[in-house]
């Protein structure tokens, strides 16, 4: 006889608005084994490969590690998904699950599709709880060496990968502390930074030697790294705050985003004076932007005391680029969004501290290269909005810095690294990939990159170090 | 032995403090006008400080600094055989180091360390060099025999008379060029009112200047912008785009302004860390 199919979603607990903008732990508690099972008995086990793992940028067997959660097989279950993604922890909790493997879901055509970004998170949580690891078999050494350059979603997945296919691999860290975006950028409140610290932990117990407080391109040179390793995997991101050169927009109190989080996250500026590092307080704070960086921004904002926090949005609701789950926080948070304005000025005291931005609104014309309706400014509808403190989310780019000395290496004139479908780079045994060759994208697609990149390298050092005279260049 | 463990450190000037660090990485990589970031412990902050001396060979880096804030007076309690948790460098550019004929290094204060690494790498490459360098009075005179060490010409002035004359180094400056004295190229680090003031003079006289910025870091890798300078109407990164930029280009009075930033803040976490019995 069928089973009788449950078409709602088993709801997620999540911490009370009212009392989480005070405090800096995680919004959303996750499934307990009651209700991981629960909502795991809605998967309909389509056979493999499932619609769901076609979604999915680091090819997880979902209805493999769901079934494992109804047998109650929390090793199995973690076993599965870390067979293809090493970092289960981050991506249950930062996936766009909604655009990738939950958007395939079957189950959408009868009812609510399966939350397998929870289940997913569940399974990785529980294995923490319980001191469990996946079993590491061990390996056949290759005896040949790869350096990777960067600690954020790409970086740790190649040398997952890596390690485990039996390659020395030596990881390399600018700040003082793994996790790259991970551990600088998203916040508290959504990853909270002792997941990472597991997941690199875990890293660590494969075999990758971890190197903190190493700047390549000062401390060492990229060249300098090709005459000890084998191959080089160039996993820097996308770390340059983009700012508009607008008057008064070195005022103090405009912050980018990426300091802004910098001194929250990395530097937990929250807990100021007990860390050192301060951030300015105030009343009312605006974000100009509308991705997922933004949202972080304006979040972070109340919980650091901003009574009055803006989004302030160039476009309308429809076109931000930030995931529905998190604006539906921030809107449940009180952050209060202002659509079709942008910023024309700032002005400021006596003492050079921001005061008012100076804003225009917008009306949609035509759709841009990104398919969204560009803004256009009506003249004569400036007005001004009075703040203590502005952060700029308006994207990244890469931080060209780094390979400045490289003149071999070629980039795009976005500043990303060119590299072909097989992510390599115009510097023999050099590989690239996340938003270094994206520009800006999700940490599940740096994810995949980091992954396919580990598979190309094998290639290269298993085929005789091969390379091509010219490099198409691939389009991510 | 352990990373960034304390070799050897002495006392300067009142509140003027030298350290040798044990940092092989950046000791084997540093260049004159570059800098490190350093944080304590745990809590720390990241700031940066400008690199005076090093050895790739010994594998050891020394730096000066000034006791001004929390973490410069914390770190002014590290004896040797502690460690310093995080350091990361060498970072930004190095100076441009070339042979320009008669070269003038003009520093002022704590800015001496980072004007004699310069000043070294200029005389190295066939400078005549000339130093001046003003301090507030003849305690806080420093690196005086440094400086006589390489330096062709050395003019000290003190802003009391307290020692060898009395004077900012513009006015030395000035009295130098209008004695009648051939500049090529002036190389400044010191308080920001002293660069403005001395890119303002060698303005006058066509000089080629170059100022060594220390707006506010954290990251010192170009990823936060905290440390943004306006320079020819343009935003500059300060950690990677600098430290060194053209005087005469330079917004000092923004500078100024952006490094008061976290004076209340400052004032804070100073006030909590003597409370505490800090130092």
């Amino acid at each position: 006889m069928a089973k009788k199919i449950k078409k709602k979603r088993i709801a997620v607990p999540e911490q009370d608005p009212y009392a989480r903008i005070h405090n800096f732990n995680e919004v959303s508690l996750g499934y307990t084994w009651e209700l991981a099972i629960e909502e795991a008995s809605r998967c309909l086990q389509c056979p493999y490969p499932s619609p769901c793992m076609k979604g999915c940028p680091v090819d997880v067997n979902i209805p493999g590690f769901i079934k494992k959660i109804l047998e109650k097989d929390i090793k199995g279950a973690l076993e599965i998904i870390h067979a293809t993604n090493s970092l289960p922890g981050i991506t249950g909790r930062v996936c766009p699950q909604e655009q990738q493997c939950e958007m395939n879901c079957i189950m959408g055509k009868v009812g609510d599709k399966i939350n397998i970004g929870k289940l997913g998170r569940f399974v990785a949580d529980e294995a923490r709880k319980q001191g469990i690891y996946p079993s590491t078999p061990s390996v056949e050494k290759k005896g040949k060496k790869v350096a990777v350059v960067g600690s954020g979603p790409a970086g740790l997945t190649a040398a997952a990968d890596l390690v485990k296919m039996g390659y020395d691999v030596t990881m390399y860290e600018a700040l003082h502390e793994p996790g790259g975006v991970l551990i600088y950028g998203i916040p508290e409140f959504r990853l909270p930074k002792n997941i990472v610290r597991y997941e690199v932990k875990f890293l660590k117990m494969l075999g990758v030697n971890v190197i903190t407080n190493v700047v390549i391109g000062k401390t060492f040179s990229l060249y300098e790294l090709l005459n000890e390793y084998d191959a080089v995997f160039l996993g820097t991101g996308a770390g340059t705050p983009k700012l508009l050169n607008l008057p008064g927009v070195n005022l103090n109190g405009i912050y980018s985003a990426n300091e802004f989080l910098t001194r929250i996250n990395l530097m937990k500026a929250y807990k100021f004076p007990e860390y050192d590092t301060p951030i300015r307080k105030g009343k009312k704070l605006a974000v100009i932007g509308g991705g997922n960086v933004a949202i972080d921004a304006a979040r972070c904002a109340l919980r650091i005391g901003y009574e009055e926090v803006y989004i302030i949005y160039r476009r309308t609701r429809e076109y931000m680029t930030a995931r529905e789950e998190e604006i539906i926080h921030a809107e449940e948070e009180g952050v209060k969004f202002m659509f079709l304005v942008s910023p024309v000025e700032f002005l400021g005291d006596e003492n050079g501290n921001v005061k008012v931005i100076r804003l225009i609104m917008n009306e949609l014309g035509e759709p841009d290269s990104s398919g969204r309706r560009r803004p256009i400014p009506i003249p004569g509808t400036e007005f001004g909005l009075e703040v203590d403190a502005v952060v700029f989310a308006i994207g990244q780019k890469p931080n060209k810095v780094l390979y400045q000395e490289v003149p071999e290496l070629k980039t795009t004139e976005q500043g990303t690294i060119v590299v072909d479908e097989k992510y390599r780079t115009t510097l023999k045994g050099v590989f690239a990939g996340g938003d270094a060759v994206r520009g800006e994208a999700t940490v599940v697609l740096a994810m995949g990159d980091g992954k396919k990149a580990a598979k190309a390298i094998d290639e290269y050092l298993s085929n005789g170090y091969p390379w091509p005279d010219k490099i198409e260049p691939a389009k991510f | 032995m352990p990373m960034f463990e304390i070799l050897d450190k002495k006392e300067l000037a009142p509140h003027i403090k030298w350290l040798r660090v044990h940092a092989p990485l950046v000791a084997r990589a540093a260049k004159a006008g570059q800098f490190i970031i350093l944080r304590l412990h745990e809590k720390g902050e990241r700031i940066p400080l400008t690199l005076f001396k090093w050895s790739k060979d010994e594998g050891y880096i020394e730096i000066v600094f000034q006791e001004v804030g929390k973490t410069t007076y914390e770190l002014g309690t590290y004896e040797i055989g502690d460690k310093i948790m995080d350091i990361v460098g060498p970072l930004g550019r190095p100076t441009e180091i070339e042979n320009f004929g008669n070269v003038v290094v003009v520093s002022g204060g704590v800015g001496a360390p980072i004007g004699y690494a310069v000043a070294r790498g200029l005389k190295e490459a066939g400078n005549h060099l000339t130093v001046i360098a003003g301090f507030r009075s003849k305690d806080f005179v420093i690196l005086e025999d440094e400086f006589s060490e390489i330096a062709d010409e050395l003019l000290i002035t003190t802003d009391d008379g307290s020692y060898v004359r009395k004077g900012f180094t513009t006015d030395v400056l000035k009295e130098y060029i209008e004695a009648g004295n051939k500049v090529d190229f002036v190389f400044t680090v010191g308080p920001v009112i002293m660069m403005k003031f001395i890119a303002d003079i060698t303005k006058k006289y066509r000089i080629k200047t170059v100022a060594s910025l220390n707006p506010i870091m954290i990251d010192g890798t170009g990823m936060c912008g905290a440390c943004r300078v306006r320079v020819g109407g343009e935003i500059k990164f300060a950690c990677v785009d600098g430290p060194d930029f053209d005087a005469h280009q330079v917004d000092f009075d923004e500078l100024i302004m952006r490094l008061k930033q976290y004076q209340n803040e400052e004032e804070v976490a100073m006030k909590r860390y003597l409370k505490k019995g800090g130092c």
